[in-house]
C-alpha cells in the first residue's frame, strides 16, 4: 500500500515536472521563475556535507553563501566538508541507516548506488534548469535516474591540458595540438627538449581516472555498450593501448606511482610542462607569494583535451551532485537552499571565488563574470558540454562505479603502457575484472 | 490510619523478606556470581567482537551493494575471487609483505633489543627515542614516506644523485619490485620498536645468574646467546611474533597512502583490496568474502603461537 501511494505520488510528481517544464515551453521568459517557493519546515535546521574543497575560495564563498541563506530564511545551515573520496562510505551508511546529513555534495555516479533513498527534487531541478537555459545533457543524466531528478547538478571539476607555454614554444609548438596525433608529437618534442609531460597512472582515482578514460573514449573504445555489455576487448581498446604505450615513453619517470596529488606537485615544482588536470595547478601558482611560481603562473596556460580519431570531444570530469536523504525532516528546507545556492547572486559569485574550479551545470551560467576575467580558464568552460559520464555509454549505477573505483580501465592502460603486459592481454584483464560488475 | 498502614505493611514486607532472601542465595551460589561477572565481559565481546566478525562472514556469502541489502549466494564470492588475478595477486604480496617484514623486524628488533640491554648512557632516553616510530600515528609516518619514496622529490634519490652514485630517480613506488620493498622498509621502520621494546623487556627478566653460571662454565658470548638468551626468550618471541605477524597481515593505512594498491596493483594486500571493493566500489558482499579469506590465515597463525605456547619446550627452553 505504502509502495503503490509511492509510486502514485512518483507518477503525479513526474506529470507536474512535465507539465511544468511544458509550461516553460508555452510560456517564455519569466513566467516559469515565479513558482519558486519552497517553504522550509517550521524550526527546519540543515545539515550540508560536501566535499572538501580544492581551492580556499570555494568553500569561504559556499559557506558565506550559505549564511546569507540562514540570514533570509532563518533556517540555521551547518557545513560539513570531507575529502571527496571519503564522502561516498560516508553517504553510502547515511543512505544505510537512514540518518545523517540532510543534503550530501557527492561526486560522479553516488546518487546512482542509492536512488531509493533520495528525495525527489524534480521540481528544483525544473525550476532552475527553465530559469538558466537548461541543464547540460552530463548533468541530466548524473542527477537522473531515468524517471526523476534524485539530485541537483552543482557542476564538474573539469579537467584539462595543463601546459607552460613557454615550453610549447620551445619544442616548435604554438599551441596544443587538436588532434591526439599532434599532441602525442607534441609530447615527444616535449620530451627531447628535456622538458617532458606526466600523467597520473597510479591509483589515482581522479586524475588517472580521466585521462584514462578520455584516451579510450577518444579511440572509439567502451567499456561497455549502450547494453551494459562488456566491449572492451576491441580493436579501438587495442588502438587506444597503443597510443598510450607511445605517449608513456614521452612521460616523466615515476608516473605509475603518482597519486592525484602528484602531477600538482611536479608541475609546480618544474619537473613537468605539461599534465592533465583542474585550474588548481594555476591557483595555486597565482596565489602563491613565491614570486618564482608567480611568474610561472604568467606561464600557464590551459586547452581543452585533444579529441581523438572519433571526431568529438570525449573528456571526462569529475561530476558533483547534491542530493536530500529521504531521512531528512526537512525536505521543503532543503529544497529551498539547493534553490538559493543555485540562483545566479550566489551560484556565479561562488565561481568567480573557486575561480572557475567547478565548471556550470547550467548553460545561463556560460557568461558568468568569471570566464571573462581571466581568458586562461577559458577551456574549462564548456567542459561539461563536451563531457561524457562515467561507464559511456553504458547506464550508470553500482556497476560503472564499482569498475571505476576498481580501476579496471586506469590498470589496463598502466599494464599495456608499460609493457608489463602486452595490449591483448591488457584488454582480456580488463574484460574479465569488468564482466564481474556488469553481468 | 496506622493500622491500616501496618495492615498494608505486612504482606509486602513478608514478599520482600522472601525477595531478598531468595536473592541472597543466589547470591551465595558461586556459579551464578561466577556467570553474573562474566556478563559484562560477555556482552562485550559479544557485541563488539563476534557479531561484527558474524556479520562480515555473512556478508561474504552475499552480494550486499552499499545501500541495497544483498541474497544470499553462498560461495560464489569466493568461487570468483579464486578466478581473480588481482585478488590471487594481492594474496601473493599479502605473504610476500608479512613473511619478509616479519623476519626483519624480529631480526633487527632482537638485535636492537640485544644493544638496548646493554649498560650504554642516556639508557631511558635512548629507550624512549627507539620507541618512537611506534608512537606516531602510522598516517604520518606513511605521509613522510610517501615523501621520502617520492618519483620526483625522493630524499634519498636526490641525495644519492648529489653523491653522484645514480644518474637518474630512483622509481621507488612506480616500479612494481621497488614498491613492494619500499612499503615493507616502511613497515620495518615502523613495527620494529614494538618487537625490540617487548623483547627487552624480556630480556631484562632473566636472571642475571644463569649467565654467571654460563661464564663460570666458560661459555662465550655466542654460547650465553643461544643457550641462555633464546631459550629464556621464546615464550615471549612467541607472543610478539604473534602480534606482529597479526599485525603486517592486516596492515592497511600504509599501503593505502603510499601507494593505494598501485603500481598495478603490485601491493594491494587482502586488506586494501577489500576495502577498495567494498566501500569505494560499493561491492560489500565480496569486499567482505576478501576479508573473510584472510580469517583462515590468521587463525594459523594465532594457533601456532598458542600450541606453541603450550610446549614446554618453547616455554623454558627444555625437552618436551
Amino acid at each position: 500500500m505504502r509502495n503503490r501511494s509511492r509510486r502514485e505520488f512518483l507518477k503525479t510528481s513526474t506529470g507536474v515536472a512535465a507539465g511544468a517544464a511544458l509550461g516553460s515551453v508555452l510560456l517564455p521568459g519569466e513566467a516559469s521563475a515565479q513558482h519558486a517557493s519552497f517553504k522550509p519546515e517550521p524550526g527546519a535546521t540543515l545539515r550540508v556535507l560536501r566535499w572538501k574543497r580544492f581551492v580556499q575560495g570555494d568553500e569561504d564563498q559556499w559557506l558565506a553563501n550559505s549564511k546569507k541563506f540562514t540570514e533570509k530564511t532563518g533556517v540555521p545551515v551547518t557545513v560539513e566538508s570531507e575529502n571527496w573520496e571519503d564522502l561516498r562510505p560516508k553517504a553510502a551508511v547515511a543512505a544505510k541507516v537512514g540518518s545523517g546529513p540532510d543534503i550530501i555534495i557527492g561526486t560522479n555516479d553516488d546518487a546512482h548506488q542509492y536512488p531509493d533513498q533520495l528525495v525527489d527534487v524534480s521540481d528544483v531541478a525544473d525550476y532552475l534548469g527553465n530559469k538558466y537555459g537548461g541543464w547540460y545533457d552530463l548533468a541530466r543524466q548524473y542527477a537522473t535516474d531515468g524517471r526523476r531528478w534524485i539530485g541537483i547538478p552543482m557542476g564538474a571539476g573539469a579537467s584539462a591540458i595543463v601546459y607552460r607555454a613557454s615550453h610549447i614554444k620551445a619544442a616548435g609548438f604554438d599551441s596544443i595540438p587538436r588532434d591526439t596525433a599532434g599532441f602525442l608529437k607534441l609530447c615527444q618534442a616535449l620530451k627531447n627538449k628535456g622538458t617532458p609531460p606526466g600523467m597520473a597512472l597510479g591509483h589515482a582515482t581522479g586524475d588517472a581516472n580521466i585521462w584514462c578514460h578520455w584516451l579510450i573514449w577518444a579511440h572509439g573504445a567502451k567499456l561497455v555498450d549502450q547494453n551494459g555489455k562488456v566491449a572492451i576487448n576491441s580493436k579501438e581498446t587495442a588502438a587506444a593501448l597503443g597510443y598510450a604505450k607511445a605517449l608513456y615513453q614521452t612521460f616523466v619517470p615515476g608516473t605509475l606511482s603518482w597519486l592525484d596529488p602528484s602531477n600538482n606537485k611536479a608541475f609546480l615544482a618544474g619537473d613537468i610542462s605539461l599534465t592533465t588536470n583542474g585550474v588548481s595547478i594555476y591557483y595555486a601558482a597565482k596565489n602563491s607569494a613565491d614570486p618564482k611560481l608567480k611568474a610561472m603562473a604568467d606561464d600557464i596556460y590551459h586547452a581543452n583535451m585533444p579529441i581523438g580519431p572519433v571526431g568529438r570531444p570525449t573528456e571526462m570530469g569529475l561530476a558533483f551532485t547534491a542530493v536530500t536523504f529521504k531521512y531528512s525532516k526537512y525536505p521543503q528546507a532543503a529544497k529551498e537552499y539547493l534553490r538559493f545556492m543555485w540562483e545566479k547572486e550566489q551560484y556565479e559569485a561562488w565561481m568567480e571565488a573557486a575561480l572557475a574550479f567547478v565548471t556550470q551545470p547550467l548553460r545561463a551560467y556560460e557568461s558568468a563574470p568569471v570566464w571573462k576575467s581571466d581568458a586562461k580558464r577559458y577551456a574549462y568552460r564548456d567542459a561539461v558540454k563536451f563531457m561524457l559520464p562515467n561507464g559511456w555509454p553504458g547506464k550508470l549505477g553500482p556497476a560503472s562505479a564499482a569498475a571505476m573505483a576498481d580501476f579496471v580501465v586506469v590498470d589496463m592502460v598502466a599494464e599495456a603502457a608499460t609493457g608489463s603486459s602486452s595490449i591483448q592481454e591488457a584488454m582480456s584483464k580488463a574484460e574479465r575484472r569488468a564482466k564481474r560488475y556488469y553481468s | 490510619m496506622d493500622i491500616t498502614r501496618t495492615q498494608e505493611f505486612v504482606p509486602q514486607a513478608a514478599g520482600e523478606a522472601g525477595a531478598v532472601s531468595r536473592l541472597a542465595r543466589l547470591f551465595d551460589n558461586r556459579h551464578f556470581v561466577g556467570l553474573l561477572f562474566m556478563l559484562p565481559a560477555v556482552v562485550l565481546l559479544v557485541v563488539f567482537l563476534t557479531y561484527p566478525l558474524g556479520l562480515g562472514v555473512w556478508l561474504g556469502l552475499t552480494d550486499s551493494t552499499i545501500g541495497r541489502p544483498g541474497r544470499f549466494i553462498g560461495f560464489e564470492n569466493f568461487e570468483f575471487l579464486v578466478t581473480d588475478s588481482v585478488f590471487r595477486l594481492s594474496v601473493f604480496n599479502t605473504f610476500l609483505y608479512t613473511v619478509v617484514a616479519s623476519a626483519i623486524k624480529f631480526a633487527l628488533g632482537l638485535w636492537l633489543a640485544l644493544l638496548l640491554n646493554e649498560h650504554i648512557p642516556f639508557k631511558a632516553f635512548v629507550r624512549a627515542i627507539v620507541l618512537l616510530p611506534f608512537i606516531v600515528p602510522t598516517v604520518l609516518s606513511a605521509i613522510a614516506f610517501w615523501w621520502i619514496y617520492d618519483a620526483q622529490f625522493s630524499i634519498v634519490s636526490w641525495t644519492l644523485t648529489k653523491l653522484g652514485w645514480i644518474d637518474h630517480y630512483v622509481d621507488f613506488l612506480g616500479d612494481p619490485q621497488w614498491a613492494r620493498a619500499s612499503v615493507i622498509i616502511a613497515n620495518i621502520w615502523r613495527g620494529m620498536p614494538f618487537i625490540a621494546i617487548c623483547l627487552l623487556a624480556g630480556l631484562q627478566t632473566i636472571s642475571p645468574s644463569l649467565y654467571e653460571a654460563a661464564a663460570i662454565d666458560g661459555a662465550t658470548g655466542w654460547q650465553k646467546f643461544w643457550h641462555v638468551t633464546l631459550p629464556m626468550l621464546t615464550p615471549i618471541i612467541a607472543v610478539v611474533m604473534t602480534f606482529s605477524v597479526l599485525f603486517t597481515f592486516t596492515d592497511f593505512q600504509l599501503i593505502w597512502v603510499l601507494t593505494r594498491g598501485g603500481p598495478i596493483n603490485a601491493t594491494h594486500l587482502m586488506a586494501t583490496l577489500s576495502f577498495q571493493r567494498a566501500i569505494p566500489g560499493g561491492a560489500l558482499g565480496e569486499g567482505a568474502a576478501i576479508a573473510t579469506a584472510m580469517i583462515p590465515f590468521l587463525l594459523a597463525a594465532i594457533l601456532f603461537s598458542y600450541f606453541g605456547l603450550q610446549r614446554r619446550r618453547w616455554q623454558q627452553g627444555t625437552k618436551d
